[in-house]
């Protein structure tokens, strides 16, 4: 890399570093968002998915199968202009023409959230799945309530076991934000495509961006291990 | 979180657990098919039968880990109420069940002690989330009884860390430091190696004679033999005999008990 690329990605006057900090950091910001926001999601939809009841279980299987099978990019899509054209509609009728719609940002979270949320539905249920019915029993033989139960036993226990599925869906929730790129959010690849353009050095950006992704999904996948290792001394050996 | 009411004294001798006509059902099999048993206060009571008699299912009836299917079922002196729903008996009261539960403890054979919490954690789980007691009076009774079982220089490890019979120690420990009136036992020794056997066996000797109301289901008939006040013989779902140890024992009171205890190698 020479000095003159070098000042491209820099801080300087004439240099992109500051705007492509800011889009890294509104990447991070809509992972985290994406992420948590499907957490819940998944918490739910595993919960629809082992409750006893038929119609319960056949909408978190519905929830699963649909947000799993569609390519992320149309889900994407048809939450940028469905919900455009839902709110345009809605605006009509209570009264106030043109055209409306709702902030990227927002949309793009909810639509990565809706996917990754049905694939932590899977990691949860599975997760919930290997708790040993005897730690649940013993907790009930002695007297704890359903919320106690739930609150004391297993959730953290479920947590432990969803945490390496976890750390997977979170790097890639983290990479399926490029995808609100294309509708208009300067996260760090549409950040990056400017820079490109306007400096013609496209090889120099793209590479920067795919560095700072790798740094962003490492740090973050050695704080997960670092938790999942800490956790793991009580299931030990 | 209001403290359950803990320790009203009861009566010498009074009725802690009274089961009548109690039935289980599993589809088409009857497991249990109208057991009548009384406990009372300071009772040791083994039950004894061959595997697939109905002993775990019994046990299980009365903290309602099972809810029987008919019957009536007393326990602390309170009628567990059921309520009925598409044919099926369901707990009516849930807060009723969980306040009866935690005054009556429980052993299983596979120890289930909570593998995410150490063992001083595992003891102090119930005392603090279940009866609200205050997290140093509950540590320092905690310590007191791990030292009791033996387990005290244990008391940061975590189960995986422990052989079978140290968890089975801390199983107890969990099980008494809530103070229960009643403690119950799932064949607490059966999952153990040989060698493990003794060092929970000593332990529950030394609760039985605190006078502590227990009641045993086990397959160590020299145990039973020495440690009951009461000896309760299952077969099928029903009490084929009961009466105290020595009667039992010395044979000829019931000859399907007889041919139960022959195959054992000869007990003591
Ligand atoms: N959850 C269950 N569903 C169906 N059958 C069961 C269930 N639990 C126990 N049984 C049956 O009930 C019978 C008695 O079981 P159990 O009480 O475990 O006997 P024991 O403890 O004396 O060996 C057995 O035939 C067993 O297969
Ligand atoms: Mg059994």
């Amino acid at each position: 890399m020479n000095t003159q690329s070098l000042a491209l990605v820099g801080f300087g006057p004439d240099g992109w570093g500051k705007l492509l900090l800011l889009a890294a950091g509104l990447t991070l910001a809509a992972a985290v968002c994406s992420f948590a926001l499907g957490s819940l999601l998944g918490t739910v939809g595993a919960a629809l998915k082992l409750a006893p009841n038929h119609a319960l279980r056949w909408i978190g299987t519905f929830y699963t199968t649909l947000f799993r099978g569609i390519p992320e990019i149309l889900v994407v899509y048809l939450f940028y202009f469905g919900g455009s054209l839902a709110l345009t509609h809605l605006m009509h009728l209570a009264g106030f023409p043109g055209f409306f719609s709702l902030p990227s940002f927002v949309i793009g979270v909810v639509a990565i959230a809706l996917v990754s949320g049905a694939y932590q539905t899977e990691a949860f249920r599975s997760a919930y799945c290997r708790l040993e019915r005897g730690q649940i029993e013993a907790g009930k033989a002695c007297g704890m309530s359903s919320t106690v139960l739930l609150r004391r036993i297993i959730a953290p226990q479920t947590l432990r076991f969803a945490l390496p599925a976890l750390g997977n869906i979170w790097q890639s929730v983290l990479k399926e934000t490029a995808l609100l790129s294309i509708i208009g959010l300067v996260e760090l690849l549409r950040q990056s495509t400017i820079a490109s353009g306007a400096t013609r050095q496209p090889l120099l950006f793209y590479g920067v961006a795919a560095l700072v992704y790798l740094i962003m999904g490492q740090t973050t996948a050695l704080g997960i291990r670092a938790v999942e290792k800490r956790f793991s001394r009580c299931w030990g050996r | 979180m209001e403290p359950f009411p803990q320790e009203t004294a009861p009566l010498p001798g009074a009725t802690v657990i009274k089961a009548v006509g109690l039935t289980k059902r599993y589809g088409v099999l009857d497991v249990l098919q109208g057991i009548d048993l009384e406990a009372h206060e300071g009772e040791v009571i083994s039950i004894l039968g061959a595997s697939g008699s109905g002993k775990s299912t019994f046990l299980r009836c009365l903290n309602l880990l099972e809810v029987p299917s008919g019957g009536a079922l007393n326990i602390l002196g309170e009628d567990i109420r059921f309520r009925l729903k598409r044919g099926e008996q369901h707990i009516a009261d849930a807060r009723q069940v969980n306040r009866l539960r935690s005054q009556v403890g429980m052993v299983f054979q596979n120890f289930c002690l909570w593998s995410h919490r150490t063992v001083l954690q595992n003891v102090m789980e119930g005392p603090i989330h279940v009866q609200g007691r205050n997290r140093y009076e509950v540590r320092d009774e905690a310590e007191k009884t791990l030292a009791r079982v033996g387990m005290l220089n244990r008391a940061e490890y975590y189960p995986s860390q422990l052989s079978g019979g140290q968890q089975q120690r801390v199983a107890i420990a969990r099980a008494i430091v809530m103070r229960p009136r009643v403690l119950l036992f799932d064949e607490p020794t059966s999952a153990l190696d040989p060698e493990l056997v003794g060092e929970v066996l000593k332990v529950m000797r030394d609760l039985a004679s605190e006078g502590r109301t227990m009641l045993i289901v086990t397959h160590e008939m020299a145990f039973a033999r020495d440690v009951s006040s009461r000896i309760v013989f299952l077969e099928k779902g029903t009490v084929r005999a009961q009466g105290s140890p020595q009667d039992l024992f010395k044979g000829g009171m019931d000859e399907s008990f007889d041919r139960f205890i022959s195959h054992f190698s000869r007990p003591g």
